[in-house]
């Protein structure tokens, strides 16, 4: 037997470290684009999966949107909004007046008008229709009236001012109406935790939808995975073209959310706009941010990506050469 | 390079596919498996791979004794052993050239190195002309020798093959027979599952031939078909 000289073998090819990093480039590279072509493959399922992901990431993201919206449209509605201060019954015309014009001295009071009982009956019977009811009864039941229209003013300064407006002498009660806008606050604010916990429950759905459809991809190729695993693929190596698969899935939903939450916008941006001129606010519907829109995308990759590590985790491990 | 020390496999449905196993395999030698079909053969060849765990006994493979080995550690021993598969374990979706390069891919070799490689190795078993095509264009003989493409294209130092000219003519089996010769002349250690006695007995080199997972020969071909000492048992 002829005893070999050990010229040839592994041990002669020794992969640099920069070497080593040029191929981890070119790995990564290679893999990401193989993942997309595999992908686009299949086109008709890829936009399936691409469209349901964009759909779960568009409804939260156009409600969060909309709330926006409203928080700075609300916000700017709630400097003209009116103050009644209900007076006493013994508090006469000359005094009532005499206290209106007090008032209007106040940095935050830009208007007040006092309107007397008489007047106040003429409106409700102008208004309302319901004049019978009121003649009907012997005396006027209604009470003077100050209308105040306040300076810009936040829940909690009007609250502090329907709290020192209640302590005048002469005045009964102080409604403001102010709270409707504080109503629409609140509303806001709980709609705002509902689109949260939507938020939350869709990305859960986005992360089954990719895992699912990645369990589906390791099934497929699962052929594949043994032949790697034989020839010396790493539990990483094999693991990396689904990780770019789910990636891909999550950002092209991310991208598909942003186009269609888009072209709503557009659509909806004119008309809404043009209300919002008529009623006097210089304010216009804002889209997007840059921020909102990274976000969005990258937490859709992200998302993705997690929902193919969860996959790859549960499934992977089980596919052994035998 | 490659030590069995007693080993038996037991497969979980109770066949004994392997029973008392003992033989070495020194660095640089070459050696063929032989027995009739179910005596073990490839049991014997997945246990070098880490596809199956024996039973019992210890296998010890370039100073490293698999049953210890982590199981993170498996893939970077697979990478040093080129194997040659019985059912050639390739991929249908992708070339020919792609099927072989995917050992170097893996081990992170710069493109036009591997490419090199691939074509080299093309080269060696005839099949440089056909690397563009999908190996399910391909007859049964050309896909075994893909696979051989394959098994050596990062030079192991180590080449185990499972029936590697089973699906060969004559004329062709020989001509893989000598190539692999050719490996081992430059150092490859060798271990070649085959039942084609006609081709392994003209070549001159030991022969392990297993029967009903008993080792029941270990004989230079020369010494065939007389039964003799064995060439070389166990370490002990
Ligand atoms: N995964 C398995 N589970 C149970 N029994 C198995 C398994 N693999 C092989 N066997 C049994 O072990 C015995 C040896 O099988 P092995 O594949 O090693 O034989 P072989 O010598 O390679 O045969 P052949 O020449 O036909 O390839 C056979 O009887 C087979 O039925
Ligand atoms: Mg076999």
């Amino acid at each position: 037997m002829n005893k070999p000289k050990r010229t040839a073998g592994a041990a002669q090819h020794r992969i640099t470290a920069r070497g080593a990093m040029q191929s981890a480039w070119q790995t990564h590279w290679r893999t990401a684009r193989e993942s997309l072509a595999r992908l686009l493959r299949t086109p008709g399922a890829t936009a399936m999966t691409v469209a349901v992901i964009g759909i779960a990431l568009l409804l939260p993201s156009g409600l969060l949107l909309s709330m926006d919206n409203l928080r700075t449209l609300s916000g700017s509605l709630g400097g003209v909004s009116q103050i009644s201060l209900y007076l006493e019954d013994e508090v006469s015309q000359v005094e009532a007046e005499a206290l209106s014009a007090q008032l209007l001295t106040r940095d935050d009071i830009e208007l007040a008008r006092y309107v007397s009982p008489e007047e106040g009956a003429a409106d409700f019977v102008r208004y309302s229709g319901l004049g019978d009811i009121l003649r009907a009864l012997e005396e006027n039941p209604l009470p003077g009236v100050i209308v105040l229209t306040p300076a810009m003013l936040d829940s909690p300064a009007a609250a502090a001012l329907q709290q020192e407006l209640a302590a005048q002498p002469g005045v009964d009660s102080v409604q403001i109406d102010l709270e409707w806008v504080d109503r629409l606050q609140r509303i806001l604010t709980l709609t705002e935790r509902a689109s949260t916990g939507l938020l939350l429950i869709l990305s859960l759905a986005v992360l089954f939808i990719t895992g699912n459809t990645i369990r589906l991809a390791i099934e497929g190729r699962r052929a594949e995975i043994v032949v790697v695993k034989l020839v010396g693929g790493t539990d990483s190596d094999v693991a990396l073209p689904f990780l770019y698969c789910g990636a891909l899935y999550g950002l092209s939903g991310g991208l598909a959310a942003w186009v269609l939450l888009m072209l709503g916008l557009l659509t909806l941006q004119g008309p809404a706009n043009e209300l919002l001129r008529l009623y006097g606010s210089d304010l216009v519907i804002a889209g997007p941010g840059a921020g909102s829109t990274i976000l969005l995308i990258a937490g859709g990759t992200l998302l993705g990506w997690a929902g193919a590590f969860i996959s790859v985790k549960q499934h992977l491990a089980a596919i052994e050469p035998r | 390079m490659i030590t069995f020390d007693n080993v038996s496999k037991r497969y979980p449905g109770g066949h004994q596919a392997l029973n008392q196993v003992s033989f070495g395999l020194e660095d640089g030698e070459m050696a063929f498996l032989t027995g009739r079909s179910g005596a073990g053969k490839s049991t014997l060849l997945k246990l070098l791979m880490v596809m199956e765990k024996p039973s019992q006994g210890q296998i010890v493979v370039d100073g490293k004794n698999l049953g210890r080995l982590p199981h993170q550690q498996i893939p970077y021993y697979r990478r040093r052993i080129g194997v040659v598969f019985q059912d050639h374990q390739l991929l249908f979706d992708r070339s020919v050239f792609e099927n072989v390069a995917l050992p170097l891919q893996i081990e992170g070799y710069p493109k036009h190195e591997a490419d090199r490689r691939v074509r080299a190795a093309l080269d060696k078993v005839g099949l440089l002309k056909k690397e563009k095509m999908n190996p399910l264009m391909l007859s049964g003989g050309e896909q075994q020798r893909i696979g051989i493409a394959r098994a050596v294209v990062n030079r192991p130092r180590i080449l185990l093959a499972d029936e590697p000219t089973g699906n060969l003519d004559p004329e062709l089996a020989a001509e893989i027979m000598h190539l692999f010769e050719q490996f081992n002349q430059v150092g490859v250690s060798m271990l070649i599952a085959s039942h084609d006695l006609s081709l392994i007995t003209r070549l001159q080199h030991r022969i392990l031939t297993l029967d009903q997972g008993e080792l029941v020969q270990d004989a230079w071909q020369s010494a065939l078909p007389t039964r003799q000492e064995p060439h070389q048992r166990s370490q002990e």
